[in-house]
């Protein structure tokens, strides 16, 4: 069972921006849909890594890339070939 | 060279964007109109993702499959509506409003690749690119009444696909017949060095009708609870069909069944809480205010611009994966998606490929699914093929109520020429 103050939690992990009204909903839906994950506490077997599996490598090669211009194209702001953010602190 | 004016009606919403005067080359699909779903970057096209949060984004390249297109000759005519990020299985969660149900307006064209779907089912174009994350090409194929093919994961690049669920998604055609869906996926499968993941298989199959002593497995567990009893009468009426051309039908049984959908869902909201976490205002989409603090911002522009769906299922995956909870829904979800494709494999030993239902009911209403959870449960017969990476093709099979019913054919690895070739035929004795 998860508590509103929970899913409150998780949304601040996750960055994601949850209003009051939405955490009674959101708490009924996931208790829900985890109720319905519990299925899987009955799988017994444990992850084995796929037999299969390699690595894939590539020579590292230099090809051409995005232009800067064409990089900050879409940015919300910009200043002096940057793109501008948030602050952070 | 040429340029294709391109004055279809969308009454069905079917477009985000529309490409009025699309330009066109040489090539296999000289001229061809192909619409593109919207999570699939095309240069100088915006590309949404049917999410405010990319509103006028107009990537700066193309994706493999679209250079592909364009190489063919393909004119591309816009770009189809879908859920928000390919979270859905209605196409009502987009941003730019549901798309409906060309057979029948009053009802969804299945999702995500909705747009794509009734693109193709309306007439407007005769072929379209989707994605498919847990059935996203086959359900609205099946809902519409079109044909629509998951590739094997890995044959088509998924460079350019805006990424929601990487282990489990690729770009696959969806057009009104096999010989269109046959002749779309010919231009876009094959190696591309830059997504690693890319497998050398190019296609260059002919459909063929001949399918005189293949083995079909038909597992129980496809005719389950949960799946409508005319709509399972109509698909077993399909196999009956494909045993009169000379196939054997097998019956079987695929126990990882009751686990996959519970492990698809915790695997791909575990994708998506990292995959999404690159949508901040910052670099693309409408811009963020930058005064604030980064955390505030972010989080206001997210819950502002992302939907219910995508929220709720970047949360999911968050929790999925924290630190307390991994051993209990990752760590098993996986677990459980080897045994999928273990049983997959097992039952490949015996048969050439498993039949059955697409979707265990017919469209929905309109607005009929509200609860996150029911729609969730309608993905269960789908979602197995893309846990264990295998090809899957839905071709029409009949109506139940006036609406379509999707025959759904899985094959082995990198045997789509074999489920191609089983629709075909299929396809052949319908008409």
């Amino acid at each position: 069972m998860v508590t509103e103050s929970d899913v409150a939690h998780i949304a601040i992990l996750a960055d994601i921006g949850i209003s009051r009204e939405e955490l009674a909903e959101f708490t009924g839906q996931f208790n829900a849909i985890l109720d319905y994950f519990d299925l899987l506490d009955q799988v017994e077997a444990e992850e084995r890594p796929e037999a299969e599996q390699t690595n894939i490598f590539r020579d590292d090669e230099v090809v051409p890339s995005l232009t800067p211009d064409a990089v900050l194209e879409n940015a919300g702001e910009s200043e002096d070939g940057y793109i501008r953010a948030p602050k952070v602190m | 060279m040429g340029t294709l004016a391109f004055d279809a009606d969308d009454r069905w919403n079917a477009f985000v964007t529309i490409c009025r005067n699309a330009e066109h080359g040489d090539g296999p699909l000289a001229g061809v109109p192909v619409a593109v779903k919207d999570n699939i970057s095309t240069a100088g096209i915006q590309t949404t993702c049917g999410s405010a949060i990319l509103e006028g984004y107009l990537p700066p390249y193309d994706a493999h499959a679209v250079s592909l297109l364009k190489a063919a000759g393909a004119a591309i005519v816009g770009k189809t509506n879908m859920d928000e990020f390919g979270m859905g299985t209605t196409t009502e969660s987009s941003a730019f409003g549901p798309t409906t149900n060309p057979v029948n307006v009053a009802h969804v064209p299945g999702g995500s690749s909705g747009g794509s779907a009734a693109a193709v089912a309306s007439g407007m174009v005769p072929m379209a690119l989707g994605t498919d994350t847990g059935g996203s090409i086959r359900c609205p194929a099946a809902f519409c009444g079109i044909v629509g093919l998951k590739p094997t994961y890995g044959r088509v690049s998924r460079y350019g696909l805006i990424a929601y669920a990487n282990s489990l998604e690729g770009i696959g055609p969806m057009a009104g017949n096999v010989t269109d869906v046959s002749r779309l996926f010919s231009v876009i499968a094959g190696k591309d060095p830059r997504d690693a993941t890319s497998i050398d298989r190019p296609y260059t199959h002919t459909p063929s009708s001949e399918i005189r002593g293949m083995r079909i497995g038909v597992p129980a567990e496809f005719f389950g609870e949960g799946v409508d009893d005319s709509v399972a009468e109509t698909v077993r009426t399909a196999i009956g069909d494909l045993e009169g051309l000379g196939a054997e039908i097998v019956e079987c049984s695929m126990p990882s069944m009751k686990y996959a959908l519970a492990a698809y869902y915790v695997t791909c909201t575990s994708e998506a809480s990292s995959n999404l976490a690159r949508f901040d205002g910052i670099r693309y989409g409408p811009g963020n205010e930058s005064k604030r603090s980064w955390h505030d911002a972010y989080q206001e522009h997210r819950r502002e611009r992302f939907g219910a769906e995508v929220r709720r299922r970047i949360m999911l995956g968050t929790f999925a994966l924290s630190a307390g909870y991994y051993g209990k829904y990752y760590s098993k979800a996986q677990a459980a998606r080897t045994n999928v494709r273990e049983d997959f494999a097992r039952l490949f030993r015996d048969v050439d490929v498993i039949a059955g239902p697409t979707m265990p009911t017919t469209a929905f209403a309109l607005g009929e699914k509200t609860d996150p959870l029911s729609m969730y449960l309608a993905d269960i017969l789908t979602v197995p093929a893309n846990l264990a990476g295998v090809p899957a093709i839905s071709v029409p099979c009949g109506d139940v109520g006036g609406l379509p019913v999707g025959l759904q054919i899985i094959g082995r690895h990198c045997e789509e020429e074999r489920i191609v070739d089983t629709a075909f035929a299929y396809e052949g004795v319908r008409k």
